[in-house]
């Protein structure tokens, strides 16, 4: 491969979605996918997973670990659709039926580096009231049609959600030949992304 | 000193003070603090707790450290005890033993039994005989030092018990408040001392000055918080009272030790409490409550340790040090050296600049500065002092020698995120501080001395009263009587200026003037000063005479239209037959001396002339002058061009010949361009005054502007005397408008500085529309007056509406109560009403004229007559405030400029300019930029605004590149049309990242297709009419899915988030009903599966299911007996060939996507196979999506084959039985279902008709025998071969999504509700039924359905064919529409949405889906006069669709319009299956009856029971015009054409039939061929039907002994794939037999219109 004329740049994720703050549940378990653009294939990694369940121990406060990691690398001809990290907790209720606890979305971040993000859960809301209190009482709490909705804005004004929860998420990221496709999206510090990338491409060369 | 016992009982006290204010403030605190702190800290403690609580493990290791400790400490003295002082004060022990413990801490206690060993007492009397004294004297020392001790202990425990007594009172929650407390800061530990202090009562004053001390000594940097402890903590021993006197001496000094010996346990505890203080935090307060085991047991332990350990080393040494005090002044200047205090001075200015500079100040210079954040002078000069400090402290120093700072950035609204305060390690930084609010300098205009009680200034507001010139309840004669209130109004102002007076009275005299100027002066020469005069003079009189003209032009013009605005209103009196307003108009005439009148009138006129033609004259004279001179100067010019031009001439004879002609017209050009280029034209004499014409100009006018001579004066009167017509004598219109008129009342609000401050009583409407108020309201102000703003509202019952607003200007303080003026102030709305009465509304049209024109639009508008002024006192004291009366604009009217000029000043440019100056304001400051630019543009004149106005400015500067760039940017280009989602493109993935690596490849399909547009593919359609057809459904898709994936985008809740819905009892009855149920059950049944969407397939993935059960009557084999001509000996032989035959052995063959599975080899006309078939499925390019899965038209064929197994030949070899055999299978018949159907079915079960070609050659008919009495032809009609499937996806695929959007429609919006009602009715009733009531036609629009039924004639060519048979003519009728294509919508529109073409479209388009056939079949058969309806029904395999429904001889026929094949009502084999509802030209019909199938329903539609009408009485048929045209007009086709594209097919498919056998020689039997041409025109004639015997045996005869297998295929003719298909699914060409013939016939039936019936005859031969 021509290091020098590349055609596609790199991004690798690393990183791990470390717990969730839920303060009224407990037993979740939470699913991620990445959503991106057509011009992003996946090239190693898994870009769709499932963590273990965890409930809260009894001295971390609120706090729900999963520490699950991700290590997914992009490749991408065009900035345009960046992937999205989209999460989905899900956990029993009282009747022990599983329900949803929670979406959320992120950008995977542009810059490369260590970043840690918050993302802010929500859950979709039955339409009315009563259908609230069935959907509590039978465990058929509503959920979207698909998890990558919320990774999209297409479509969601006909929806009311309410917010639930964080969801802790730690990246690091490396990107490759972004830079000579005329993307700089470096941190204002150039030594750092020199040392990421030059790092990379001599392990290419 | 006091006595200790005292001392304990104040400490006691001031412990629990103390407490109380920690608690207090704790609670405070823990209101104040966030939440999480106090459940972190919670659980601080309780970790903490734990080692406590267990007691006895930590306890004894506890008690080792201590131990060691103390060892070490115990040698430390002996080492130092030599050296020692007998003055060794606290701290310089102490301070030694901090500086060793770190030294010491890594030995270990090597004496530690010997410790142990000693006699616990001994401890403290060794330590302090060593201090005190020679190791000499220990004796004694230890007799003291225990009795000490003891009493130590005993005072120790006497406080402990007393403290226990204590702690029972305190209540618990104090101790929940203290673990709560703040655990940061030890220091405010002071703080809270201080604040206990000053709760103490005097009683304390002691331990208080001890605390004094106590601080002081900390103030000395001395270890005191461990001092502090022990003050706390310990109980201190009292004095011995029984000590000898003798010992007191000693006894003074030991207490000292026994002080510092405690100090050092009190250390030592310190120390181990200290680390728990850290984090507790509670020090030692906490103590109190957890006495038994945080205090009693340490302590005792402690003191047994005491005993144990300290006196038994021999070697107890102290080491003595000498104390090292540091003086304060020492301390200071040391401190000073390390530490810098910055002062409080201001820095003088030029320390802070570079030397030489002078501060230089930017606001001055004219540079904006904005506000700088409010600092205290204090905390600034401490910041210059402290940056001064610092190296290169300068820099921070603006020129102006401050300190460099931002404008104030706090904004007015929050503009900072919300904090997530989930975690308790909030910044401290972030957390919210209180900081009281500032007063806006805006806020602070108090008027000066206003606070003072004699400083009350007040406001008079007098608000008298509001008078409409429009309002909206104004009736058309409200609105002539205001226009005629008005015009008088006017009249009457003219009146009292008397303009015109005064200007006839001056021109009078200045006539006279010159007249007499003329006179005194007449006939002698005029002085040069008089002439000018004379001139001036005459100037005057003529522009006074101008003015007086136009002013009594205007009289006139005012007068007349008084008048025919009287004259209207009178009119519209009469015409609407009473009076509303009061408006009378008297027009008094003055008569006048006629005779003097015109001698004035006539004088007038001549003198008018007089001066008319002196003024022409002179203005001759002056033209004449002007023309005689640009005459000389034109002449003068002319001379000059003629000198010119002759020297040019000469120039020209110099030079050669060949330029001559060049030069002429040089020449020529410059003497036409000359003159007009430079000179002045010539100038034209003016023309001489005709002085006849003006005087009839003077008389004209004189008779437009005056009254004529002799004719009265007319002065009009309008007096509102007149009679208003009783209400009850009026129209209900105008009732209706007086009654709202009653309605309707009005108030004042009164708004001082924006605030509401007084309102006015409501009064109603008076109906000359005035409201008088006559309120004074009288404000007692403090702020500076800065509007005052007066709202007038409108009241009608309960709703109040603010109706307009009147900005008061803020009267100057002369103004006063007395002597102000009641104004009015003219104030409007805007706002639009209509009444449906007879008042006329605002801001509408409204026209006087009959014919609508000279529309006006009036606004509701009037005049608020109100005043404002200054109180008057008591004593007449003007209660204005004095800021005002120094200057008006100083203060309030600064920051506010509505309050200078008054809003409609605003629009005053200079009033507007003039308070910019008064104000001074900032030109540079920003936020009056835009004034400044404003009014720069006005002052200057020049600087005009632009006139255009652009939306994005900056739009260039922020292109991404310019559009040519991205014109020829092939990856832009790739880019965009993705994201068109064009059809190509639309999943494109991976768009290159350079431009270089996009290949023009790409775009060709594109292109292509883009180019295809125009040109025709003929080869693909044979047909030049089929191919616009095509390429105009091409358009139409195109349209559509663009409409589609627009709609796509439309999201509804359902799209995204599954929710349940609620269930009915109904439901949850049949759940619970569900548990009893067998867990397996005996009958299975086919369950619902999992739904998969499309989105994560891939090739492979999908396969499509085909259970292939049975089959009923298959065609049997003839027997070979038949062959051979004896068919009459059939009838004898069949029962015997029935039993010993095989009849058939029939398989069935499944294609698809040309993947061919076959079931095994069955028995018998009715075989059973029950078996499953599993075909791979691959979608188009990959693309799994629901539209590209749509749009998928490959079809399943089932054939259904005979297997024949011919033996060639015994082989006799070895005598053994190897029998060769040869397979060869024989098509029987096919069932075709199109994928797209089994998509959006999902599941396709139920029995076939097997289509069998009309005639099989070698086969037979076999009909199972069953009774054949009855109905006849039904049987008859059901004759063929059935088959049962069942057809499935396997996974289960989402069906693609219907369109949901609303489309637009030109039907009644009352029509379209009750549709959508009848249809949610129909949906929640029998969700299992079809409903359609409205429909989408070609145009994308919504249209009833019942629009689309309507009579229309077939073509004449089809009646004409059976004119005598109706029943052959229906059929043909119903054949023909079934040879139209069929073309699923959802195929063509790649999306389920059902266009519904009308029949002339579909004629035009020749294709379809079944409810064109449907429709087109009723309206045919309507027209034929038979009864028949559209079923909106389903059917296998169709699955939702459209049947007709036709009603003769008494009995009903169910039409497949896509078959052109009719079922009886009672046929077992029909189709359809669901009848949803029935539709005709004037109703719906939904069907409501128990059942859905035909068989077991009732089509009596006048049964309401049965069936509901969409148009009942309640909502009657509104009379639908139809949508269908009136008549069809059909063309006829060429006959030719259908020979020439039957050669074509015929050319297509031997060809393919060759290209599918490579292997083997294909030869073609042209006789046979030739043959079979000549039969298929019979089928034709026959309509397909069963012509078999006759044919049979004629191609028999023909054929002689050839084996031959064959049969026509019939099919709609739309393009050649689907006969190709339909001829490969047959698999006649699968004969590989070398002496194998084959012969192939086409016929091209025409029918009218392009409609074509394709017979295909496909035989193979062998010979036998």
């Amino acid at each position: 491969m021509a290091a020098s004329n590349p055609t596609v740049f790199l991004l690798t994720v690393n990183g791990q979605i470390e717990g969730a703050n839920f303060p009224e549940y407990d037993n979740l378990y939470c699913k991620y996918c990445f959503v991106y653009g057509h011009d992003w294939a996946p090239t190693s990694g898994l870009e769709e997973g499932i963590t273990q369940i965890t409930c809260k121990g009894s001295q971390s406060s609120n706090k729900l670990i999963w520490n699950f990691p991700l290590e997914t690398t992009f490749k991408s001809t065009n900035p345009s659709g960046w992937p999205q990290l989209v999460v989905s907790v899900y956990g029993p209720d009282v009747f022990g039926n599983d329900v949803v606890r929670g979406y959320g979305a992120t950008h995977i971040p542009f810059t490369p580096g260590q970043h840690s993000k918050t993302i802010p859960m929500f859950v979709p809301e039955p339409t009315w009231r009563l259908q609230k209190f069935t959907s509590w009482l039978l465990g058929r709490r509503p959920e979207y049609t698909d998890p990558k909705a919320v990774a999209q804005g297409e479509g969601r004004e006909v929806t009311r959600v309410r917010s639930q929860g964080f969801v802790n998420v730690s990246f690091h990221i490396m990107t490759k030949d972004m830079k000579k496709l005329g993307y700089d999206t470096g941190p204002s510090s150039p030594a750092n992304t020199q040392s990421v990338t030059s790092g990379w491409s001599t392990e290419d060369q | 000193m006091a006595s200790s016992g005292d001392i304990r009982e104040k400490l006691r006290k001031k412990r629990r003070a103390l407490k109380e204010t920690l608690k207090n403030r704790d609670e405070d605190d823990v209101q104040a603090l966030v939440p999480s702190t106090k459940m972190s800290k919670g659980k601080l403690q309780t970790t903490i707790k734990e080692p406590e609580t267990s007691e006895e493990d930590p306890g004894e290791t506890l008690k080792r450290t201590f131990r060691t400790q103390r060892e070490r400490k115990k040698r430390l003295l002996e080492q130092s005890s030599y050296q020692q002082h007998e003055e060794g004060g606290l701290e310089e022990i102490s301070s030694v033993q901090h500086r060793s413990e770190d030294e010491e801490s890594a030995d270990q206690a090597g004496e530690k039994s010997a410790v142990l060993s000693r006699p616990p007492t001994g401890s403290l009397k060794g330590r302090s005989s060593k201090i005190l004294h020679s190791p000499g004297s220990q004796h004694l020392d230890d007799l003291v030092t225990r009795r000490l001790q003891e009493k130590l202990n005993a005072a120790r425990s006497k406080g402990e018990s007393l403290q226990e007594q204590e702690a029972p009172l305190e209540p618990p929650s104090r101790l929940q408040g203290l673990r709560d407390r703040d655990t940061v800061t030890r220091f405010d530990r002071e703080f809270d001392l201080d604040r206990a202090r000053r709760h103490d009562d005097p009683l304390t004053l002691g331990p208080r000055i001890k605390f004094r001390e106590a601080e002081k000594r900390t103030e000395k940097d001395l270890p005191t918080s461990e001092e502090a402890f022990n003050f706390f903590t310990f109980n201190f021993e009292p004095e011995p009272q029984d000590g000898a006197q003798k010992l007191g001496r000693k006894r003074h000094k030991q207490k000292k030790t026994v002080e510092v010996d405690q100090g050092e346990e009190g250390e030592e505890e310190g120390e181990e409490e200290a680390e728990d203080k850290e984090v507790v935090g509670e020090g030692e307060d906490n103590q109190d409550e957890n006495e038994n085991q945080d205090e009693e047991a340490p302590l005792v332990q402690d003191e047994g340790e005491d005993l144990f350990v300290i006196e038994q080393s021999s070697h107890d040494f102290l080491e003595m040090k000498k104390a090292e005090y540091v003086g304060y002044r020492q301390l200071v200047q040391r401190e000073s050296e390390l530490l810098f205090t910055p002062s409080f001075r201001t820095v003088p200015t030029s320390i802070k600049l570079p030397e030489n500079m002078k501060p230089r100040y930017l606001e001055d210079e004219g540079l904006y500065v904005g506000e700088r954040p409010p600092v205290s002078l204090t905390n600034e000069n401490i910041l210059e002092n402290r940056i001064l400090k610092m190296e290169e402290g300068k820099k921070w120093f603006g020129d102006d020698g401050r300190i460099m700072a931002l404008p104030d950035p706090i904004k007015e609204s929050s503009t900072r995120p919300p904090l997530f305060n989930m975690e308790d390690d909030l910044d401290p930084a972030l957390q919210t501080v209180y900081r009281k609010a500032i007063k806006s300098k805006y806020a602070n205009l108090y008027i000066a001395g206003a606070a003072d009680p004699e400083g009350d200034y007040q406001l008079d507001v007098d608000v008298s009263g509001l008078i409409f010139s429009h309002h909206p309840l104004f009736s058309r004669e409200h609105v002539l009587g205001a226009r005629l209130a008005q015009l008088y109004d006017q009249y009457l102002t003219r009146q009292r200026n008397n303009l015109t007076g005064h200007l006839t009275d001056k021109l009078h005299g200045l006539r006279s003037a010159l007249r007499n100027m003329l006179n005194i002066h007449g006939g002698q020469s005029l002085s040069q000063a008089m002439q000018r005069r004379i001139s001036e003079y005459s100037l005057e009189v003529r522009n006074t005479r101008q003015l007086r003209d136009s002013e009594q032009e205007k009289d006139r013009t005012l007068l007349k239209n008084i008048v025919k605005m009287w004259k209207d209103m009178k009119a519209l009196r009469d015409f609407q037959k009473y009076t509303n307003t009061p408006y009378k108009l008297y027009l008094r005439r003055e008569n006048v001396d006629r005779a003097t009148d015109e001698r004035e009138y006539e004088e007038e006129i001549l003198a008018e002339i007089v001066e008319w033609e002196a003024e022409s004259e002179e203005d001759y004279q002056r033209k004449l002058a002007e023309y005689k001179e640009q005459l000389e100067e034109w002449k003068l010019w002319r001379r000059k061009q003629k000198a010119k031009k002759k020297k040019r001439k000469k120039k020209k004879k110099g030079q050669s010949q060949d330029d001559t002609e060049e030069e002429d017209e040089d020449r020529e050009a410059s003497e036409s361009e000359g003159p007009v280029e430079e000179g002045p034209s010539k100038p034209e004499p003016p023309e001489k005054p005709e002085l006849d014409s003006i005087e009839q100009q003077v008389r004209e006018k004189a008779s437009r502007i005056r009254r004529k001579p002799g004719e009265s004066v007319l002065i009009p009167e309008l007096s509102a005397s007149g009679n208003i017509t009783a209400t009850e004598l009026c129209p209900r219109a105008e009732t209706a408008r007086r009654e709202d008129v009653t309605r309707h009342s009005l108030f004042t609000k009164i708004l001082y500085n924006d605030k509401e401050v007084s309102r006015t009583d409501s009064r109603s409407l008076n109906t000359d529309f005035r409201v008088h108020f006559g309120q004074i309201f009288n404000l007692k102000i403090v702020n500076c007056p800065q509007s005052i703003n007066l709202q007038v509202f409108e009241e009608i019952g309960s709703s109040c509406s603010l109706l307009a607003q009147v900005f008061i200007p803020v009267p100057e303080p002369s103004v006063l109560a007395g002597n102000a003026p009641v104004e009015e102030f003219e104030f409007s709305s805007n706002q639009r009403v209509m009444f449906d009465h007879e008042g006329v509304g605002s801001d509408v049209p409204l026209s006087f004229e009959a014919d609508g024109s000279d529309r006006q639009t009036l606004l509701t508008s009037g005049k608020l007559s109100c005043c404002v002024s200054w109180g008057v006192g008591d004593d007449d004291v003007p209660l204005a405030p004095h800021v005002l009366q120094q200057g008006k604009h100083s203060g309030l009217a600064r920051f506010d400029p509505v309050t200078y000029i008054g809003a409609s000043g605003l629009y005053d440019m200079k009033k507007i300019g003039e308070w910019a100056t008064q104000s001074r304001l900032d030109p540079n400051d920003p936020k009056n930029a835009a004034i400044m630019q404003l009014l720069k543009v006005a002052s200057s004149g020049e600087v005009t605004a632009p006139e255009y106005f652009r939306l994005e400015q900056l739009q260039e500067e922020f292109n991404f590149v310019t559009d040519e760039e991205l014109e020829r940017s092939k990856r832009f280009r790739l880019l965009r049309l993705r994201n068109q989602e064009v059809a190509e493109f639309r999943n494109y993935k991976c768009v290159p990242a350079l431009e270089r690596e996009v290949t023009d490849k790409v775009f060709q399909d594109y292109e292509k297709r883009l180019k295809e547009g125009e040109i025709i593919d003929t080869n693909e359609h044979l047909d030049s009419h089929r191919a616009l057809v095509a390429k105009y459904l091409q358009k139409i898709r195109e349209s559509v899915i663009h409409r589609f994936i627009l709609a796509k985008h439309h999201y509804l809740l359902s799209d995204l988030v599954i929710e349940e819905e609620i269930p009915s009892i109904g439901i949850l009855g049949l759940n619970l009903f569900k548990l009893a149920e067998p867990k397996r059950p005996l009958k299975p049944q086919r369950k619902e599966r999992k739904k998969v969407t499309a989105q994560n397939l891939s090739d492979g993935d999908i396969k499509l299911l085909i259970n292939i059960l049975r089959a009923y009557d298959v065609p049997v084999r003839r027997p070979q007996i038949n062959i051979l001509g004896q068919t009459s000996q059939g009838a004898i032989q069949g029962s015997d060939w029935l039993c010993n035959q095989v009849q058939v052995r029939p398989f069935v063959e499944v294609s698809f996507q040309r993947t061919v599975l076959q079931t095994t080899t069955a028995d018998g006309p009715n075989p059973c196979w029950n078996e499953e078939l599993q075909l791979p499925f691959s979608a188009p390019n990959g693309d799994y999506s629901a539209a590209s899965l749509q749009s998928v038209k490959d079809e399943v064929f089932i054939n259904i084959f005979d297997e024949m197994v011919y033996e060639t030949g015994v082989n006799d070899k070895d005598k053994g039985k190897s029998i060769h055999s040869r397979v060869e299978k024989h098509w029987l018949g096919s069932v075709k279902i199109p994928f797209s159907t089994i998509y959006s079915q999902s599941r396709i079960d139920g029995t076939f008709k097997v289509n069998t070609p009309a005639v099989l050659l070698g086969y037979s008919k076999e009909r199972s025998h069953g009774p054949t009495s009855g109905y006849d032809i039904l049987r008859g009609l059901s004759d063929g071969a059935f088959i049962t499937l069942f057809i499935t996806i396997e996974p289960q695929l989402v069906p693609g999504e219907t369109i949901r959007e609303k489309f637009d429609s030109q039907e009644d919006e009352r029509l379209l509700q009750a549709s959508e009602k009848f249809e949610r009715e129909a949906a929640q009733g029998y969700p299992d039924r079809p409903c359609i009531t409205t429909i989408i036609d070609l145009n994308g629009k919504t249209v009833f359905i019942t629009r689309y039924i309507r009579p229309l004639n077939p073509p004449q060519e089809l009646l004409d064919e059976f004119p005598n048979n109706p029943q052959e003519a229906t059929a043909l009728v119903a054949r023909f529409v079934s040879l139209i294509p069929s073309l699923p919508d959802r195929v063509s529109f790649s999306g389920v949405c059902d266009l519904w073409s009308t029949c002339d479209q579909f004629l035009t388009l020749l294709a379809g889906d079944e409810e064109e056939h449907a429709v087109l079949l009723c309206n045919y058969f309507l027209s034929m006069g038979k009864k028949a309806w559209l079923i909106i029904g389903t059917a296998i395999p169709e699955g939702p669709t459209a049947y007709v429904l036709t009603y003769e001889q008494s009995r009903y026929l169910i039409w497949n319009p896509s078959s052109g094949q009719f079922y009886g009502q009672y046929d077992t084999f029909c189709p359809l299956q669901t009848v949803g509802c029935l539709v005709n030209a004037d109703n719906v019909w939904f069907n409501i009856q128990e059942y859905t199938s035909p068989m077991t329903m009732s089509f009596d539609i006048a049964k309401a029971q049965l069936w509901k009408p969409f148009f009942s009485r309640s909502f009657s048929h509104p009379g639908l015009s139809s949508v269908q045209p009136e008549e069809l007009v059909y063309r006829r086709t060429v006959r030719a054409a259908a020979v020439e594209l039957q050669d074509r097919i015929e050319k297509i498919l031997k060809e393919r039939i060759m290209e599918w056998r490579p292997r083997h020689p294909t030869r073609w039997n042209r006789y046979c061929t030739t043959t079979l041409k000549q039969f298929l025109p019979k089928l034709e004639l026959r309509g397909g039907r069963d012509v078999a015997e006759g044919h049979r045996h004629e191609l028999q005869s023909l054929l002689g002994d050839n084996k031959i297998t064959g049969f026509p295929l019939n099919l709609p003719f739309s393009e050649i794939r689907p006969i190709v298909e339909a001829v490969y699914s047959t698999g006649v060409h699968n004969v590989h037999a070398s002496n194998v013939e084959f012969a192939l016939a086409v016929y091209v039936h025409p029918y009218p219109n392009n409609v074509l019936s394709v017979w295909v005859y496909l035989a193979s031969m062998m010979r036998t």
